[in-house]
């Protein structure tokens, strides 16, 4: 204790003698702000109107239309490598043709991907030039590296998609799929850089705050806040978009084919894309949840801003469209076990997963608050119904959304298992494994959740923890268990194309759900600086610098999903027109 | 064929979604007036206007105070009244005058927190709204007296702030301080002052992670406005467990002006946990 006393004074003793070190540091450091150049703040006048157009609706539509594209150009790759290996490794060819395939949409978008981000960029420049000069004041010489990485970037995807069936075999696979690990490196950096500046906007580094004079190096500017929450957020976002826009993929491909065997490849295509979409969406929750309490964290009016002022119903939206996700995806699920003789045996559970999915769909999309007439708050004297009003507050909430994940598991785990039937000794001890593991982990879930209601709201959040674990707990142990228990078994046959049509329009809903989606969290990131270019850093002086009504945003959100979507279609339309042959004439009459 | 089919199908998804969105309540914040502050005299009616626009614009105000429950819904309730029945409530310890009332709770939101507003958690005590005189809403002087205007007048009262000469654009010079450091201007945001007198050097303040001083997180909960004040101006006061005295220097009740001082324990006050 006392050698702990000695060493704490010792460290005091050395903090004064640096004291005035530290002091005269900081005090050059102001002192050194005051002399640069300060943050442009444009007044009205400053704006360029050109032609009367919307400025805001073009870098809208275009910012949009170019993340969209690029998260899917840099998605597709991440597990079309994934899939190449998963060939290389399991020997079936149809894993590296699939990946194959997987990059084929993606060279169609790429091109497309790079028209609308130089266009971005050039209306960037014209509406707002003191931005984008400010922004490259802060960023320098990064802007040339983002240039250089996208010319690599092209480089290594044509080189791994051209040289596909030239290194398809033995050592030369593995320089392909190095050459593919390649372009993922380069995709991620430039999505890295790219979210950089994004998150400069909402939380500057590397400024003065006071005048916003650059002051730190582009690696401060670069590691701001934000940027490792929106890093992650974007990538585990990328991979279930892409996964949901290949699934489109294979459902167009589905609807459109007449030839069996070509039906059963779509199928298990659009089967393999709504796991990858499901994977990649699991931990989705999780990483936005951190995004939100860094923002909180970084500045309590953001945070105030996102959930609690008029974008607060934006999320009773994001309810509605993350149901509208998982009870597609389930539903597809939910259509496949009909592929398997022994699915039939599972078709009793699904009515109690659906409960649990519409149940904590409906959870989610109640609000805590309600918008109401004062006759009708006088009826329910307050502005929360006594019995729905708790369901609008988090514990609820995040106990509905591991639920509902730990039910979409459910249904994947079943169709898998319809697949095999068990033959070793551990089957149904492991069984039992995985029915406690499922009970536990959802005695936890709910079990947190009402202590979330009975506890002070410091420890409402950490009440998330234990749910989150649970729910990962289950997945991960379950695959495990049952990797034992499935060992030996006896495949079942999987009629791949015996898949009604319905099924695939579920598939599809995926991918325009996802977009919508992504358009409305971009939307509420963007609205979340209010009237400034960079937060507290650059006003926003514009005359478009207000947040428009969700009707407005949820408009032009679905404008600009339509004109993405109509891209894909046509996109996929394009890929089936690039492998339809005609007929030679002079063959048929022969034969006539 | 299947282009089309796919084509109307996701039409008809996508109009769901917008149809949903169009069905919730909708506001909108106008875009914050052009000008920063007025640049000539105004008269009573057209500073009021520009209060107006201020509130639904730089302000930011309406972001919260609309009928959305998130904070009183000014536009909308019996301002008079209830201005009235604050002034008159024994509980409430603050100014007693509309104006004041009214500015105070433009610049220290937790002075008084409306009952079933305040953080939650915080049983009231600690208000959600930031300091409108602080980034990111950084309004100035003028401009909060040009809120007061059209707030005062909104409930029904002639407007008691003094109309801007045009000469206010540039905060009111403070009074010179009794300071070692007669040269320094005197600080006009928390930050400025935090770092003129290199508060961040030992707590962990804007991000600088030191910690040879006390953790200040949540230490308005825990003392009081005037409880920050004395630990600034006194600080050998009271010791934090695990801390020395003597570190913090003795002389800041002569080195800081009034209205850094205020500045300073504002922005302790409104530290999160």
């Amino acid at each position: 204790m006392r050698h702990q006393r000695s060493l704490a004074f010792v460290a005091l003793a050395a903090g004064a003698m640096l004291l005035p070190e530290i002091v005269r540091a900081a005090g050059d450091m102001a002192e050194a702000a005051a002399n640069l150049p300060p943050a442009p703040q444009p007044s009205r006048a400053d704006y360029p109107q050109i032609g009367g157009l919307s400025a805001r609706t073009v870098a809208w539509g275009l910012a949009q239309m170019h993340l969209f594209l690029a998260a899917f150009v840099l998605a597709v790759p991440l597990f079309a490598i994934a899939t190449e290996f998963m060939g290389q490794v399991t020997g079936d060819r149809r894993f590296d043709d699939m990946a194959h395939e997987f990059m084929k949409i993606t060279m169609a978008a790429y091109s497309l991907t790079a028209l609308v981000g130089g266009s971005l960029a050039l209306a960037l420049f014209l509406f707002y030039p003191q931005l984008m000069g400010y922004l490259l004041q802060v960023f320098r010489g990064q802007v040339l590296i983002y240039a250089a990485l996208f010319l690599l970037e092209s480089v290594t995807l044509y080189i791994y998609y051209y040289s596909w069936d030239a290194l398809r075999y033995g050592n030369r696979k593995w320089v392909h799929m190095s050459i593919g690990l390649g372009l993922n490196t380069v995709g991620l950096t430039l999505m890295f850089v790219a979210n950089a500046w994004a998150t400069f906007m909402m939380s500057p580094a590397g400024v003065d705050f006071t005048t916003g004079a650059v002051t730190g190096s582009v690696w401060e500017a670069t590691r701001n806040p934000l940027w490792n929450p929106l890093n992650l957020h974007r990538f585990l976002a990328n991979i279930a978009y892409g996964g949901a826009i290949v699934g489109g993929y294979a459902a167009y491909m589905f609807l459109a084919e007449k030839d069996p065997v070509k039906k059963a490849h779509y199928d298990w295509m659009g089967y393999t894309s709504n796991f990858i979409a499901i994977l990649g969406f699991l931990p989705l929750p999780f990483a936005g949840y951190w995004l939100m309490a860094e923002i909180y964290a970084y500045s309590q009016q953001m945070g105030i801003t996102a959930m609690g002022g008029i974008l607060a119903w934006l999320f009773i939206i994001q309810a509605v469209l993350i149901g509208t996700i998982m009870l597609a995806a389930n539903y597809y699920l939910w259509s496949g076990l009909m592929r398997t003789e022994r699915g039939a045996a599972y078709g009793k559970y699904v009515k109690y997963i659906m409960v649990v999915i519409l149940g904590g769909f409906l959870v989610w999309v109640t609000p805590h608050s309600l918008i109401l007439t004062p006759q009708e708050i006088q009826y329910l004297g307050g502005t929360q119904h006594k019995l729905l009003g708790p369901l609008g507050i988090m514990p609820a909430k995040n106990t509905a959304v591991n639920l509902m994940l730990v039910f979409t598991f459910l249904s994947f785990q079943m169709f898998y298992r319809s697949s095999r039937k068990p033959t070793n000794k551990f089957a149904d001890i492991g069984n039992g494994l995985i029915i406690a593991l499922y009970v536990i982990g959802i005695i936890n879930i709910v079990g947190a959740g009402i202590y979330g209601y009975i506890t002070p709201t410091v420890y409402k959040v950490g009440a998330s923890v234990p749910q989150v674990i649970s729910t990962l707990t289950i997945i991960v142990g379950a695959v495990i268990i049952d990797l034992f228990r499935l060992r030996g078994a006896e495949p079942e046959k999987v009629h791949w194309g015996r898949m009604t049509e319905r099924s695939q329009y579920a598939l599809f809903v995926l991918p325009v759900a996802f977009t919508w989606l992504m358009g409305l969290m971009g939307y509420i990131r963007s609205s979340l600086r209010t009237n400034w270019h960079v937060y507290t850093i650059m006003k926003d002086n514009s005359p478009e610098a207000y947040i428009p009504t969700i009707g407005q945003a949820g408009n032009t959100i679905t404008v600009i999903t339509l004109v993405f979507m109509a891209i894909m279609v046509f996109v996929f339309w394009l890929s089936r027109l690039g492998t339809t042959r005609q007929k030679d004439p002079s063959v048929r009459e022969t034969i006539g | 064929m299947t282009f089309l089919r796919v084509m109307v199908f996701s039409v008809l998804t996508l109009l769901a979604f917008t149809g949903f969105a169009n069905l919730l309540p909708q506001v909108q914040s106008d875009a914050p007036s052009d000008e920063e502050a007025p640049t000539g005299a105004m008269d009573m009616p057209a500073f009021i206007a520009y209060g107006e626009s201020l509130f639904s614009g730089a302000g930011t105000c309406t972001l919260c105070h609309n009928d959305l429950g998130r904070a009183p819904d000014l536009l909308q309730m019996d301002l008079r009244a209830d201005f009235e029945e604050r002034l008159a409530d024994p509980k409430y310890g603050g100014p007693k005058d509309i104006e004041s009332y009214i500015r105070e709770s433009l610049v220290m939101p937790s002075a008084y927190v409306v009952p079933g507003f305040g953080k939650k958690g915080s049983n009231d005590t600690e208000s959600p709204m930031p300091a409108a005189n602080k980034p990111p809403i950084d309004l100035n002087d003028v401009q909060m007296d040009a809120i007061i205007a059209f707030l005062e007048d909104l409930a029904g009262y002639e407007p008691t702030v003094a109309l801007p000469s045009g000469e206010e654009t540039a905060p009111p010079p403070e009074p010179p301080a009794a300071t070692a450091d007669q040269g320094a201007p005197a600080a006009t945001t928390a930050e400025e002052a935090i770092d003129k007198y290199f508060c961040a050097a030992c707590h962990d303040l804007l991000g600088s992670e030191a910690d040879l001083g006390p953790d200040l997180r949540g230490i308005g909960a825990r003392l009081g406005e005037g409880g920050i004040m004395v630990a600034i101006l006194d600080p050998n006061a009271e010791i934090t467990e695990g801390y020395e005295p003597d570190i913090m220097p003795q002389d800041f009740a002569q080195q800081m002006s009034a209205s850094e001082l205020k500045l300073i324990t504002d922005y302790l006050m409104n530290l999160p946990e």
